[in-house]
């Protein structure tokens, strides 16, 4: 598209001109398109996505759900957006107020970056960097310190205690997910997410992988303070946690934050352990319909089951959740690595395994 | 190579300003077009219609600094495990032997922080 767009003669004959342009202008401006190509459609589904989770969790409580603005209700994500655009800024006279404005930027902005390395279709990514995983895990690590610093910076007992919660329970989960990824990793032998999605997996290796897709997902619930993990801003308890002093657009910025890493590690999850934009099952017929949309209804499918229980379970005491995850998850997943590590060796299945290691 | 090599890299900084300049845009207009109207009481922190005592900022739970110490540690070996995972068809048998072991003196750390009960919540 841009090849063909630069060598129309009147641009062609316009760059020739300005090489400043041609060099440094012009590639910038085509990554801030794809950017936009990226951001605009991911904020829709975000936008979507908390109007299917409150028609979810309606159906399951037998209510409607919200039917009144626009037709049944699809309105409502954009009247909530601009209610809570034209709210006032709170700021509160104890807290730290730059790092009180600081924080939901943090969460906002690393919840979004995030995505230049998830290929949603083959070829369409941003940034094919071939450490990407690692990219990825990095930047999940540093999700904490937006609610960190909000909880901090707030100068309120609940959002403080909000806060120190949610810190222990991401980094506690990160450890599991860790080792869950390390577990790919020794499947697939890249850090690139296309080949991640594109390297031959044996039905065995998936079957062995399944558990750590199970506790991904457990994970994933957890890191993204989802119920039924949800103590950080656990409301009989702590009012709002960590978020409790913020409002309007500050508050919003935590949603969409909250929101976008949900169906961040749903996309992660499909690049896993389904298969990405690949057709499920490898039905090569399936391949009519564009990867983009398989990807997609995979990270719905995910993201369903983040509604589902939501709706279903009730919330963990902040004990099991730290039981669960120490004593459950960490063992288990260090055991399965070896294991995994060990059937992949002996069975000659590693990628690139060759015989002089034996 | 090397400049090919940051210019994969050139995308995720321009999206980081693009995002950062979104949120800040995204506030700053929020500010300007809501109607500000701050005042003591409703500026004071939240804490049941009391002025709250002293600084929020407290003493906490000692158990949150042991959960942020294994942290480190189980992550730092998760970082040890990454480029382990990722070559372990070119190291083979050998490499799988010699990271078992090292998991192994983990384990045995892990053990030791159980029993000790740093892991309990009550």
């Amino acid at each position: 598209m841009l090849e063909q767009f630069l060598h129309i003669a009147a641009v062609a004959a316009f760059l020739k001109e300005y090489p400043f342009i041609a060099t440094y202008v012009v590639p910038v401006a085509w990554i801030v398109v794809k950017i936009l190509a990226l951001i605009l459609p991911l904020l829709i589904i975000m936008a979507y996505l908390t109007y299917a989770e409150r028609k979810v969790l309606a159906a399951i409580q037998l209510r409607q759900g919200p039917m009144m603005v626009g037709p049944y209700g699809l309105l409502q994500a954009f009247a909530d957006g601009i209610k809570l655009f034209s709210k006032e800024t709170i700021i509160p006279s104890g807290a730290d107020k730059t790092l009180f404005i600081i924080a939901p930027m943090i969460t906002f902005a690393l919840s979004l970056v995030a995505w230049a390395v998830i290929p949603v279709g083959g070829g369409l990514v941003l940034a094919n960097i071939n450490v990407g995983m690692l990219y990825l895990f990095a930047i999940s690590s540093l999700g904490v310190y937006g609610i960190i610093v909000a909880g901090w910076a707030s100068n309120s007992r609940y959002a403080f205690l909000g806060g120190l919660r949610s810190a222990a329970q991401m980094i506690s989960y990160e450890v599991s997910m860790g080792f869950v990824i390390v577990a790919v990793m020794l499947a697939t032998g890249s850090l690139n997410m296309t080949e991640i999605v594109t390297v031959h997996r044996p039905l065995w290796v998936t079957a062995l992988l399944f558990p750590m897709f199970v506790i991904y997902v457990i994970s994933a619930l957890a890191e993204t303070n989802r119920p039924p993990f949800d103590l950080p801003e656990g409301e009989s308890e702590l009012v709002g946690g960590y978020n409790v002093e913020y409002s309007a657009m500050t508050f919003a910025l935590f949603f969409l934050g909250e929101y976008l890493n949900m169906i961040l590690l749903s996309g992660v999850a499909t690049i896993l352990f389904l298969g990405g934009w690949l057709p499920p099952f490898g039905i090569h017929a399936l391949a009519v319909v564009p990867g983009v949309l398989w990807f997609v209804l995979k990270v719905c499918f995910i993201l369903f089951v983040f509604l589902w229980a939501r709706g279903t379970l009730p919330r963990y005491r902040y004990d099991q959740l730290m039981r669960l995850g120490w004593k459950v998850f960490l063992p288990f997943t260090l055991v399965w690595v070896v294991i995994v590590a060990g059937a992949l060796l002996y069975n000659h299945a590693l990628p690139g395994q060759t015989l002089s290691g034996m | 190579m090397a400049t090919e090599l940051l210019t994969q890299y050139l995308p995720i900084v321009v999206f980081l300003g693009l995002a950062v300049g979104m949120a800040v845009l995204m506030i700053a207009a929020s500010y300007l077009v809501g109607k500000q109207n701050p005042y003591g009481e409703k500026d004071s922190a939240y804490e049941c219609g009391f002025p709250p005592f002293g600084d929020a900022r407290a003493k906490f739970d000692v158990r949150f600094y042991l959960v942020s110490i294994l942290f480190i540690i189980f992550d730092l070996e998760i970082a040890f495990l990454f480029p382990w995972a990722v070559s372990l068809g070119k190291i083979g048998v050998f490499g799988f032997w010699s990271m078992v072991t090292f998991l192994g003196v983990l384990t045995v750390g892990f053990i030791y922080e159980w029993r000790k009960g740093a892991l309990d919540w009550e």
